[in-house]
């Protein structure tokens, strides 16, 4: 990711198009010529396809069967961090949802809100950015929209994606199939967004920087739902909140209990060593490339097996399972032996941190 | 995280509760100074696995906790201020004043800035020389080295609009307020680790000789506070009466002689209120008048004359032991982190928090 982020930076491919401007201004969104030339010099030519080519407000799409939908607004801030910046947040994070419905995903709608005084050179990398995550992802940005408000009453940039993906075939998520019995698996090393954000933003520090860990999941999904098929039951990423969050959720949805074993959640050493200097409790800590799954009794192993196979999976877990004793409650046995409750997170732990 | 580890071992664990289990023979009330110790108990499930004899207490050494609320009154008055900047550590912002919260003083506009650090309101000071910055500075004797620090590289630097509200309280004085108490139950206590680290061993030994209790200075990981616990049961078992050092990988017996410089050129020991425990004589410590520049109370003269509205809050009670978090009518109902009545709710070290995060039973009724 940081690699791939290094080469647009430098990429002469790509140089900053020739705009009047070398910062937004209010005229970049007024739908008259400013915008115009942003987007013809600018994202209509960055994000070519034909759908978008066809510069008119909506577009009509050929899907098969059921579709997924989903929308997100991304807010982060500071909006370049390290593993990532604002724009392939929003695309991964919208990409993700549709994956979590048991989705292909398909085509997004990309729309900013910018503050006058954005610099230009910010606003091209973010949409390089994007461009490089969609290509990626293997999305299509088909609409699009760019509103600019008055220095002051925004933060730079805030992106909404909307996304919409294709039911994968066998695939069936919905809680309401989760039985006791049923295992918990975290597909990765666990609060890696949160505490780059953090740490980025307290300037501070550590042995080896901490990279957020935005990024696709949906091919290790699309494998484990076209192996698996309905042993899968449920898809949740654990973005803010953290883990602990999504598990309390899915405990009163399912009114079942949920039993974890903290040894076995995979936590990176210097990530723990960054919660525990911070106070901060990794399990409630955002994640942006990691997804909790919900599979039959028994499909475990063959679930760790099929996505320890990819990169972005290799440090897959089993962390628990559900239960009938204590209904809607998540409680976890401690390294020590001992057991607690794990409720979910009151207020903000950290805020706007996608 | 290596040097961590070692105390989060589950086999050392182990056999650390099976030497308690065989060393208890009668029940004991022993007391867990700070609210580190207290999340640390409950977090790790350490409550669950002790013999029924020993009954744990949860002591007052949550800063935020007693910390009194005409302080945070104020520390909301400020951060409303024109042209003031109003820095402090995260946990105070959803303590409940008289009237609202800081962080519901920053949602209806109030420049509330969260630090980690003191230091770091100083360079907030240095970037922004036309407004005024105020640090809240809460905390034991732990926190009091940086917060002078503070001050003292504020004056070095020359900054005229940098001030520290202070309310700073102390360990010993405290537990001698707690063994006064007629009501007292507490046979001894696990002393706080990192207030010794910086203070030393030494004050302890007065209030051990005086109240003819064993203090035994703990650290905070599940291996740390079994360690202990162990010691105490021990002496407790045993009829002694000193101050031992569990805790001596960290602790040295003259604690951090720098810290304890920097702390008593800036501040004074003085009398001090604790929030819902009252006043305990030579309990605080107040900025010298050397150092009133830089003090938030009489730079921008403010006054502490005003009623207190009492909500029924009954952290008194937990601060001093007396009552168990989950015993109280308001707990988990009409008093939650999100919506508390006293500070031990949402401070990361007050024991109702560790209770509505962590506990799995309810305490048996007393």
């Amino acid at each position: 990711m940081q690699n791939d982020l290094n080469f647009y930076r430098f990429s002469l491919n790509c140089p900053l198009p020739e705009l009047d401007m070398d910062t937004i201004v209010l005229g970049h969104g007024s739908g008259g010529l400013l915008t115009n030339q942003l987007l013809d010099k600018g994202v209509f030519d960055l994000f070519k396809n034909a759908d978008l080519q066809q510069r008119h407000d909506g577009v009509l799409l050929p899907t098969n069967g059921q579709v997924a939908f989903t929308t997100d607004s991304f807010v982060v801030s500071p909006i370049f961090f390290p593993g990532g910046n604002i724009g392939d947040l929003a695309v991964n994070g919208t990409v993700n949802d549709l994956a979590m419905c048991g989705a292909r995903p398909k085509y997004l709608s990309l729309a900013f809100i910018l503050e006058e005084g954005l610099a230009m050179k910010d606003f091209w990398e973010i949409l390089l950015t994007i461009r490089n995550a969609a290509e990626k992802a293997g999305v299509q940005i088909v609409t699009g929209d760019t509103k600019v408000v008055d220095r002051g009453k925004g933060d730079k940039i805030f992106i909404n994606t909307t996304g919409i993906g294709e039911r994968i075939d066998g695939a069936d998520i919905d809680h309401r199939r989760i039985t006791p019995g049923d295992k918990i698996i975290v597909s990765h090393g666990i609060a890696h967004h949160g505490m780059a954000i953090m740490l980025e933003r307290e300037g501070l520090k550590f042995e080896a920087p901490i990279q957020s860990d935005s990024r696709p999941v949906h091919v290790p999904v699309q494998r484990l739902l076209e192996e698996l098929g309905g042993q899968v039951k449920l898809l949740r990423d654990p973005t803010r909140g953290g883990v602990a969050t999504v598990l309390n959720e899915i405990a009163s949805q399912c009114s079942l209990g949920v039993d974890l074993v903290e040894k076995s959640i995979p936590v990176d050493p210097v990530v723990a060593s960054a919660c525990e200097v911070l106070g901060l409790d990794p399990l409630y800590v955002a994640n942006e490339g990691v997804f909790i799954a919900v599979v039959e009794d028994g499909a475990e192993s063959r679930a760790l097996g099929i996505l320890r196979s990819f990169e972005e999976c290799r440090q897959a877990e089993v962390i628990g399972m559900f239960t009938e004793d204590h209904p809607r409650k998540v409680l976890m046995s401690s390294g020590i032996g001992g057991r607690r409750v794990v409720n979910m997170l009151a207020g903000e732990q950290l805020p706007r941190i996608c | 995280m290596k040097h961590l580890e070692e105390y989060r071992d589950a086999e050392l664990s182990k056999i650390l509760i099976e030497k308690i289990k065989a060393t208890v023979t009668q029940p004991w009330a022993i007391m867990e100074i700070c609210g580190g110790q207290t999340h640390s108990l409950v977090r790790n499930g350490i409550l669950g696995l002790l013999p029924k004899e020993i009954q744990m207490v949860h002591g007052p050494g949550c800063p935020v906790c007693v910390t009194p609320q005409h302080m945070i009154d104020r520390a909301i008055e400020l951060a409303q201020t024109p042209g003031v900047i109003l820095a402090s550590f995260g946990d105070m912002l959803r303590v409940p004043g008289n009237e609202g919260s800081l962080l519901k003083a920053k949602a209806n506009g109030g420049d509330v800035r969260v630090v980690y650090s003191p230091l770091e309101a100083v360079e907030i000071a240095k970037r922004e020389p036309q407004r005024e910055v105020v640090f809240f500075a809460v905390g034991f004797e732990t926190t009091a080295p940086a917060n002078a620090l503070a001050i003292l590289q504020a004056d070095s630097l020359g900054l005229k609009n940098f001030s520290l509200l202070a309310s700073h309280v102390l360990v010993p004085p405290a537990m001698e307020a707690i063994l006064g108490a007629g009501d007292n139950i507490i046979q001894g206590f696990l002393a706080a680790g990192h207030v010794c680290t910086v203070m030393g061993t030494e004050e302890y030994h007065a209030v051990a000789e005086r109240f003819q209790v064993p203090v035994v200075i703990t650290g905070f990981e599940p291996v740390d506070l079994l360690r202990g616990i162990l010691k105490l049961m021990e002496m407790l078992e045993s009829d002694d009466h000193s101050v031992q050092n569990a805790y001596a990988r960290v602790v040295r017996l003259d604690g951090n002689p720098q810290a304890r410089k920097n702390l008593s050129s800036v501040f004074e020991v003085i009398d001090k209120d604790w929030r819902g425990i009252g006043q305990i004589p030579g309990s605080g410590l107040g900025i010298r008048q050397e150092f009133a520049k830089y003090d938030a109370i009489q730079k921008f003269q403010l006054r502490f004359d005003e009623e207190i509205h009492h909500n029924g809050c009954r952290a008194g009670e937990v601060l001093r032991g007396a009552l168990k978090p989950d015993q109280c009518p308001f707990f988990g109902k009409q008093c939650t982190p999100l919506n508390p009545r006293g500070a031990p709710m949402v401070s990361s070290e007050g024991a109702c928090s560790a209770y509505y995060h962590y506990q799995i039973e309810p305490s048996h009724a007393e």
